[in-house]
């Protein structure tokens, strides 16, 4: 028998309380493998103010493109010691702030590999339902072969594009609505 | 499309019991809400991880921007996780959450609610929403439930009284079935 979906609900203005018990900021604890990077970003509404107290998650494949998830049957080494999972509160600032190792290519539904990337969703206040989107790595020859960055019009394709600030450290910002919106997927 | 997976490395098998967290009882009416997750072809999500949250008896949160006039209750923290078992079964011992105003517009209240987020096999089946109680007077006044245009999803959202998981002398039993979206969708730009 084929049921309805629960209907999604906004997590409110008091989602601190039951999620930051699993606060994530360092992805990938020394020792693992891959290039070391710090993201950092601000969540920022349609009027450019900080979001305060938004949360955002991350799920993303290990160095050599491979989920931590019994269903990646890929022929790739799996490191148990990397989940793979953020999830990051903004400051007062709406800054977040979180390190990891960049992920390798992993094939998209269809097989044809995508450039790496990381899914992000963002939890807010006033929100139904979460907003998923990705992000990708500046310098990276595989963006332009990336089947999901092909169907967004090239001028919003730098929303997804990190940009890089230092050696290992990238910058990218979610802008909610509004001039610079951040391309979100819907799912 | 794959999701984190979460073990009893992450939970304790006591964070399902909200009622024991501090030295003394929280005050308020113990509850007990159980239910399971499945997916919308009626199959058990297994070994998910379900996080709560909620304010306690009288309606308050512990947290700096709930200046509501009632008292917060030090015995009441009030969040919880589990994992759902190889039937997608899960289940939480808590007390009953009040109803607070929240000066959404002239007299709003909430009508009392638990918070919900679930995370399925996939990264996009992620869901957070709210559980309600079934008969309570607020619902139809209360902007977060009635912005579900469809009645019967709506509907969904409410537990239901369970006799079965009631238990005699301790706790009512509320019963609260989650089911997740596909997680075949392909993600489309907005």
């Amino acid at each position: 028998m084929a049921l309805f979906a629960t209907g999604s609900q906004t997590v409110g203005p008091y989602l601190h309380i039951g999620l930051d018990w699993l606060v994530t900021r360092n992805i990938a604890r020394p020792g693992v493998p891959g290039e070391r990077i710090t993201v950092q970003g601000r969540l920022l509404d349609g009027d450019g103010a900080p979001v305060d107290d938004g949360l955002i998650e991350i799920w993303q494949a290990n160095a050599r493109g491979k989920y931590n998830h019994p269903e990646d049957t890929q022929k790739k080494p799996l490191d148990k010691r990397f989940r793979g999972f953020g999830r990051i509160p903004t400051d007062s600032r709406g800054v977040f702030r979180f390190t990891t190792i960049k992920p390798g290519s992993v094939p998209g539904p269809d097989g044809r590999p995508q450039a790496p990337h990381l899914v992000v969703t963002v939890f807010m206040r006033g929100l139904l339902k979460q907003l998923a989107t990705r992000m990708y790595f500046p310098d990276e020859k595989a963006n332009t072969r990336d089947p999901l960055l092909a169907l967004v019009p090239a001028g919003r394709r730098p929303t997804l594009i990190a940009r890089r600030k230092g050696r290992s450290l990238l910058e990218w910002n979610v802008v909610l609505q509004g001039k610079g919106e951040t391309v979100f997927f819907d799912f | 499309m794959t999701g984190p997976v979460f073990g009893w490395d992450d939970v304790k098998p006591g964070d399902n019991d909200l009622t024991a967290q501090h030295k003394g009882d929280p005050i308020g009416e113990r509850i007990i809400v159980s239910g399971r997750v499945l997916d919308e072809n009626s199959r058990p999500v297994p070994n998910t991880l379900v996080e709560i949250w909620q304010a306690n008896a009288a309606g308050r949160y512990p947290h700096k921007a709930d200046q509501h006039d009632a008292p917060v209750d030090p015995n009441f923290s009030g969040a919880g996780r589990t994992l759902t078992d190889a039937e997608g079964r899960y289940r939480f011992i808590t007390i009953r959450p009040g109803e607070y105003p929240w000066r959404n517009h002239y007299n709003a209240w909430r009508p009392a609610h638990i918070h919900f987020s679930v995370f399925g096999q996939a990264f996009l089946t992620r869901l957070v929403t709210q559980m309600y109680f079934p008969g309570d007077p607020l619902l139809p006044y209360d902007p977060m439930f009635t912005c579900i245009a469809d009645e019967n999803m709506r509907g969904r959202l409410i537990s239901a009284f369970d006799w079965e998981t009631t238990i005699p002398e301790q706790a009512l039993g509320y019963r609260f079935d989650i089911v997740l979206r596909g997680r075949e969708a392909t993600p489309m730009e907005r």
